[in-house]
Parts: C-alpha cells; sequence; structure tokens
C-alpha cells in the first residue's frame, strides 16, 4: 500500500514538473503561432509515456539502486574497512588505504552516466545531426569516462584534502586550451554534455558517495565536500568529449594518409 | 498498435544494455571486494524491473513527443519569423520550466535554512520563506536569460565559446568575492536547472532552430544552449547571494 502512495506522489511531482512545460508549448503552439499539433494522439501518447516512464525510472532507482549504492559507498569508506578490522576511527591514512574508493568512484560514475536519460537523448540528437560521424555510444563513452576520471580525483581530493578550487581552474584552464585546437564542430555538444551529466542517476549515488568519505576522515566537511564531486563530475566530460573528437579526427587523417601514400 | 510494441521491444533492449554497466558494477563491489550477499533482493530485482521498463518508455516517449515538439515549434517560429515572439517563448520556455523544478524547491529550502542558521537572514518562518522564494525566481530568471541569449546567439551564429569562457571568468571572479555560504548552493543550482524533461525539449529547439535558418550548422550552432543553462545560474546565484 505504502509502495503505491509512494509511486502516486512521484508521479504527482512530475506532473508538476512537466504541466508548465505543455502548457507553455500547446499555449504558444495554439495561440501564438496559431498552428495545429503536428499528430496531436502520437504527441499525447508520447508525452504519457514519458510521465509514466520517467515515474517508473526514479520510483525502481529508489527502490534498487540508491539504497545499494548508498550501503557500498557507506561499507567502502567505513574505517574497518580501509584500515583493517577493529578500527573503530580513522586517525593516521595513507591515501593509498582509499584504492578500492577511487575504483568505486571510477566504475560508479561511469555505468550511472551511461544510463543517464538526458545523456541519451542528448546523443540520439547529436547522431542525427552529424550525419552518423558522431556515434551514440562513442560520445556517451566519452561522457562517461569524464565522469569517471572526474569522480576518482574527486574522492582523492576530498581524501588528501586538497583545495577545490585548484583542481577546477586547472580543469578550465585545459578547456579553453583544448577549445583552441579541438574540431569546432564538436565545442558546443562538449560544452553542452558538461550540463546533461548531473542529472537524475549520477548525482544522488555520487553525493552519497562523497558523504561517506567526509565524515569518516577527520578535518573534512560533508557540507562543502559533496558539491565538490558534482563540480568534478561536469568538468571533466568536457575534456574528454573534446578529446574524443580530437583522436577520431587524428585516427581519419592518418588513414586518409594512409590511403594516399598506397596510392602513389 | 504493432509497430508501437516492436519499438517498445527493441527500446528495451537498448535500455538493458544501458543498465548493464551499473548491474556489473554493484555485483562486483558488493559480491567480490566486499564479499557480501544482496540485500533485500526482491526489492531490488522488482526495483531493478522498473527501471528498464521506466527508461524504455521515456526514451519511446521522447522519440514520439518531445523531439518532434520542440523541432516542429522551431520551425514554426522561424517561418512566422517575429523575433520577439520567438525570444519571448524562448524566455518563458527557461522561466516556467525551472521555477516548478521539483529538485530546484528542494535546493532553495534547504538553502534557506542554512542561510537562517548562518544569520544571513532573520530565522523565521517567513524570512526563509521569502528567501526560498526569492532564490528560485532568480534561478528561473537565470535560465530564462541563458535561453534567451542561446537563441540570439543561434540566429547570429556567434561561437558558443566565447560566451561561455566569458561567463566560466565571471564565475571565477565572483567565486573570489561572493559570500562564502552562496557558493555551494551557486554551483548546485547549475546541475539542477538542466531536468531529464527540459534537456531533449530544448536540444531539439536548438537544432530545430539552426536547421530552419540558412547558413546554420545544426552541428555548431543547435547545441550549447543547455551549456548556458548551467552556466547562467551560478553567476545570477552569487550576485543575489552578494546583494541579501
Amino acid at each position: 500500500m505504502d509502495a503505491i502512495a509512494h509511486f502516486g506522489g512521484t508521479v504527482l511531482s512530475l506532473i508538476r514538473d512537466v504541466l508548465p512545460i505543455a502548457a507553455i508549448l500547446i499555449g504558444f503552439q495554439l495561440v501564438v503561432l496559431r498552428r495545429p499539433i503536428h499528430n496531436p494522439a502520437r504527441v499525447f501518447v508520447g508525452l504519457l509515456f514519458v510521465l509514466i516512464g520517467l515515474a517508473l525510472f526514479l520510483e525502481g532507482l529508489e527502490l534498487a539502486l540508491f539504497p545499494l549504492g548508498r550501503l557500498l559507498a557507506e561499507q567502502l569508506t567505513a574505517p574497518a574497512f580501509v584500515i583493517g578490522e577493529g578500527a573503530e576511527m580513522i586517525v593516521e591514512f595513507a591515501w593509498t588505504d582509499y584504492f578500492w574508493v577511487y575504483i568505486f568512484a571510477a566504475a560508479i560514475g561511469f555505468a550511472t552516466t551511461v544510463a543517464e536519460p538526458a545523456l541519451i537523448a542528448v546523443s540520439i540528437k547529436a547522431n542525427q545531426v552529424s550525419g552518423g560521424t558522431i556515434t551514440v555510444n562513442g560520445l556517451r563513452f566519452a561522457v562517461a569516462i569524464g565522469v569517471a576520471a572526474g569522480v576518482a580525483l574527486g574522492t582523492f581530493r576530498i581524501v588528501t584534502g586538497t583545495p577545490l578550487h585548484w583542481y577546477i581552474i586547472s580543469g578550465y584552464v585545459i578547456v579553453i586550451l583544448q577549445t583552441l585546437v579541438a574540431p569546432r564542430a564538436i565545442i558546443p555538444l562538449a560544452y553542452d554534455s558538461g550540463g546533461v551529466t548531473t542529472s537524475t542517476v549520477t548525482v544522488p549515488l555520487v553525493a552519497a558517495l562523497g558523504l561517506g568519505l567526509a565524515e569518516t576522515i577527520p578535518g573534512r566537511s560533508p557540507l562543502l565536500d559533496g558539491f565538490g564531486l558534482i563540480a568534478f563530475a561536469s568538468l571533466f566530460p568536457m575534456i574528454t568529449v573534446m578529446a574524443y573528437a580530437q583522436i577520431s579526427e587524428w585516427l581519419t587523417r592518418r588513414e586518409r594518409e594512409a590511403y594516399s601514400d598506397s596510392e602513389n | 498498435m504493432k509497430a508501437l510494441l516492436l519499438q517498445f521491444l527493441i527500446s528495451t533492449r537498448q535500455s538493458f544494455k544501458d543498465l548493464l554497466p551499473i548491474i556489473l558494477v554493484i555485483s562486483f563491489f558488493e559480491l567480490v571486494v566486499l564479499q557480501q550477499g544482496v540485500p533485500h533482493f526482491g526489492q531490488i530485482l522488482g526495483g531493478g524491473l522498473m527501471v528498464l521498463l521506466g527508461l524504455s518508455l521515456f526514451v519511446l516517449g521522447l522519440q514520439m513527443a518531445l523531439f518532434p515538439l520542440g523541432e516542429d515549434m522551431a520551425y514554426n517560429f522561424v517561418r512566422k519569423g517575429n523575433l520577439w515572439l520567438l525570444l519571448l517563448f524562448a524566455f518563458t520556455l527557461g522561466f516556467g520550466t525551472t521555477v516548478a523544478e521539483p529538485a530546484l524547491i528542494a535546493i532553495a529550502d534547504e538553502a534557506a535554512s542554512i542561510a537562517a542558521t548562518g544569520g544571513v537572514i532573520e530565522n523565521t518562518d517567513e524570512a526563509r520563506e521569502s528567501y526560498a522564494t526569492g532564490l528560485r525566481l532568480v534561478v528561473a530568471l537565470a535560465v530564462g536569460c541563458a535561453l534567451l541569449v542561446g537563441v540570439i546567439r543561434i540566429l547570429k551564429g556567434w561561437p558558443v565559446q566565447y560566451l561561455i569562457i566569458g561567463g566560466y571568468i565571471a564565475v571565477v571572479i565572483m567565486t573570489a568575492i561572493a559570500p562564502d555560504e552562496i557558493i555551494g548552493i551557486a554551483y548546485d543550482s547549475g546541475g539542477v536547472t538542466t531536468s531529464t524533461v527540459t534537456v531533449p525539449l530544448v536540444a531539439a529547439l536548438g537544432i530545430g532552430l539552426a536547421n530552419s535558418i540558412q547558413g546554420r550548422d545544426p552541428l555548431i550552432d543547435g547545441f550549447g544552449l543547455i551549456a548556458f543553462a548551467s552556466l547562467t545560474p551560478m553567476i545570477f546565484v552569487m550576485a543575489y547571494g552578494m546583494l541579501f
């Protein structure tokens, strides 16, 4: 019974989310543009799918993934696991003690990004628009590798306690330098992919990991360090997406050169 | 009907592939590293099936409704040729989708209680309420302006990087002078605004516009709206923190 009531709540909050969007779209379409909606039955069914799909997705995450992910984050950062049996508190540690935490951060960052619905949407569009040059999976893996590297580095930062802004500002500098040399067509997409990753699946799990770390390591503030990880997760995909374009451009050029060499 | 069912099955197969990495990562850490069984196995299996079904439906609905809607609107606006109406639409879309966003409401309330305990505002329900509402309006205004500027950029064909890098420089400078309590909230508000429903719609709008205007490349000019929408809230929220 509780589960049904909870699901109802999720649907309700989604309707609150989608209703203004639908009102704006339909309002402008009918009143301002004075044009009937193309194929209204299909659009209506599609919107219904979006609504029900998202509600099921969020509810399922809440039932299955989030409790498990939070439990894992808690166990991996617990003193007993990090230092060894019987440890109650962390007093002294080397950053290498957190070996499994970095691996987990990278793995969960990668896996959750691949499943991120907003990223799937942007990848499908990018694939259509680029005429297939950018593949759906290529873009998603590039973004996911970025999030993996970002979150792993972010956990390293929490463990070592180095200041956040050094990492973020160096990241920005790399982004700017890459912008100068990367193929022009990828730049807007790379910038967009930074905003897309911090969405429904990745944020709750990554925040749980940051919180677990910040709570068990002396001298870290849960409030400050939880935010830090999300900033990492939205910065690094820009770097990896531009790198993806640079590498594929380089490969194509090399192939073409090899081809023209064999011609001669 | 039959075609729809087939599409749904294809979508489900793809969704399963999308979710496989999560299943592998969690089971590896649960079984190999921590060497524990999986608790509440039934609940997790049920939840996993819901996630699979939900993702498949969402992706299907995306292609049936959100993408065509966004692109149709962009095309109709360009055909109508009224710039002011298009800009009004862009602003309304950004403002309207953000102001009611549940994640933003949650963050604004949290920010208000942090500000109240920190002594930035009076610790009364009324003061907290007005602070949270103010913050929500500021973020919504920021996203509205982001889409407005982003659409102007598509129309003019400006390169996206100058505006974005300029924005980053503004963020860095403002981080140095804004009050400490607001910075975390400001950075977080950038990520909150790009919700799962708004992203596909905004992407379709940008690409539709770039497609309908001669001389614009959908790849170069069509993307970039989401980047604006996650940048401006940081600037606006820090400004809000400096004023109050």
